[in-house]
């Protein structure tokens, strides 16, 4: 019996945990996330439930009947905002009643499943011709623009696949900062660019933690402290491999007499 | 000049978005938001307003129009606002700040550094900014 009563409360908890923990994975902001998710419960009819989200994990409760707590660990996180739109929409429809505690898990459960949009070669290709784009945004000359663009689309290849074989997101992020700024002085040796540094700049544009700068600081200002901090070190590691990433590359060819 | 810029400006915006997987329908949408915000932001310097502030109206016009996208399309903001504030990321400040250090010129690298986190500031301060915008004028509409 009284399993029975606290099922259906059971069931939204994990509606709105898997519905959180997709947003948070694929780089919903924190506020949003805690939205949708007492957003959920309350449509479902458990209008006291409190989130605590951070970038690395979500804990949730319910309080009345059937009340639970629960924690789910976050330990990848990426950015497919498809994913996030989609929960979005979700969490719209049972806003508006159209559906189940049951339904709503199906979908969320597909969503989760899904492919992202894009394929790698598609995305390889965006990254060379945004690295391409940002080198003209930033002054350079349409002398550099293939070479920018080629680096630009190498450092996200090289991203990718690094990632796949290191597991630290942070060590890849140095390997293709590396293997962008030796490329780029290659195609000056080469004489196919004039300009390094803006070079470098475009090309290192795709691996830039601009988003996470910004998420963190947002935040911060909104109260969200942990979260806050946390993002900010995620960002400042990233910043800084890629950084130290150029820096070797800098510090090897100068030594060369490259410079 | 200005062409090339918006030109470069949105694909480099859209193209973005793709790395960012947003839905197909909205990638044309999230390249126009950048245009736009990158075009306000090299207005601003052309009349010598100081690149802070000009971020920080640029990510706040951003900001605005990401919101008025996001209910137009009924998709999240964050879809438009994140491809569109890319171009206004500093991210060559960032990296001169860092070369100079690499470079053992501290005193270079220290205001470099201290600006490119300033802009960043900024363009949180712009998001921010036009929230609380939009959460008066939703306030004010409901009386």
């Amino acid at each position: 019996m009284e399993q029975s009563q606290s099922n259906p409360a059971y069931e939204v908890v994990q509606v709105c945990l898997l519905a959180g923990k997709i947003m948070l994975e694929n780089g919903g902001e924190t506020y949003r996330v805690e939205d949708t998710m007492t957003r959920i419960a309350d449509a479902f009819g458990l209008p006291n439930a409190h989130s605590f989200v951070t970038p690395t994990g979500i804990i949730f409760s319910v309080e009345g009947p059937g009340q639970t707590t629960r924690l789910v660990r976050i330990s990848e996180r990426s950015t497919d905002l498809r994913k996030v739109t989609d929960v979005n929409a979700v969490s719209r429809r049972i806003s508006s009643g159209e559906m189940s505690p049951a339904e709503a898990y199906r979908e969320l459960q597909e969503i989760e499943a899904a492919q992202p949009r894009y394929p790698v070669g598609v995305k390889i290709a965006a990254a060379a011709i945004a690295s391409a784009c940002f080198l003209i945004m930033f002054g350079g000359s349409w002398h550099d623009f293939i070479p920018a663009l080629l680096t630009g689309g190498a450092g996200l290849a090289f991203l990718l696949y690094f990632h796949r074989l290191v597991p630290i997101k942070f060590f890849a992020e140095f390997l293709s900062s590396l293997l962008i700024g030796t490329l780029a002085f290659l195609m000056l040796r080469l004489g196919l660019g004039q300009d390094l540094d803006k070079i470098i700049i475009g090309s290192v544009m795709p691996l830039v933690p601009g988003l996470l700068i910004t998420n963190a600081v947002r935040d911060l200002m909104a109260g969200h402290f942990v979260s806050g901090l946390s993002k900010g070190a995620e960002a400042f590691l990233t910043a800084f491999a890629i950084g130290a990433g150029i820096a070797f590359v800098f510090a090897f060819f100068a030594g060369e007499g490259g410079l | 000049m200005l062409i090339e810029q918006l030109i470069t400006s949105f694909i480099a915006t859209a193209a973005f978005a793709i790395l960012f997987n947003v839905p197909k329908g909205t990638l044309l949408q999230g390249g126009f938001v950048g245009m736009l915000g990158w075009a306000l932001y090299l207005a601003f310097l052309e009349v010598a307003v100081d690149p802070v502030v000009a971020t920080l109206l640029a990510s706040c016009f951003v900001a605005v129009i990401s919101q008025v996208f996001a209910k137009i399309y009924k998709t999240p903001v964050i879809v438009f606002s994140v491809s569109g504030i890319i171009p206004l990321v500093p991210g060559g400040l960032a990296y001169d700040a860092m070369r100079n250090a690499v470079q053992n010129h501290y005193d270079l690298a220290v205001p470099l550094a201290a600006k490119a986190f300033m802009m960043s500031g900024a363009i949180a301060i712009g998001l921010v900014f036009s929230e609380v915008i939009n959460h008066l004028i939703r306030r004010f509409r409901r009386g």
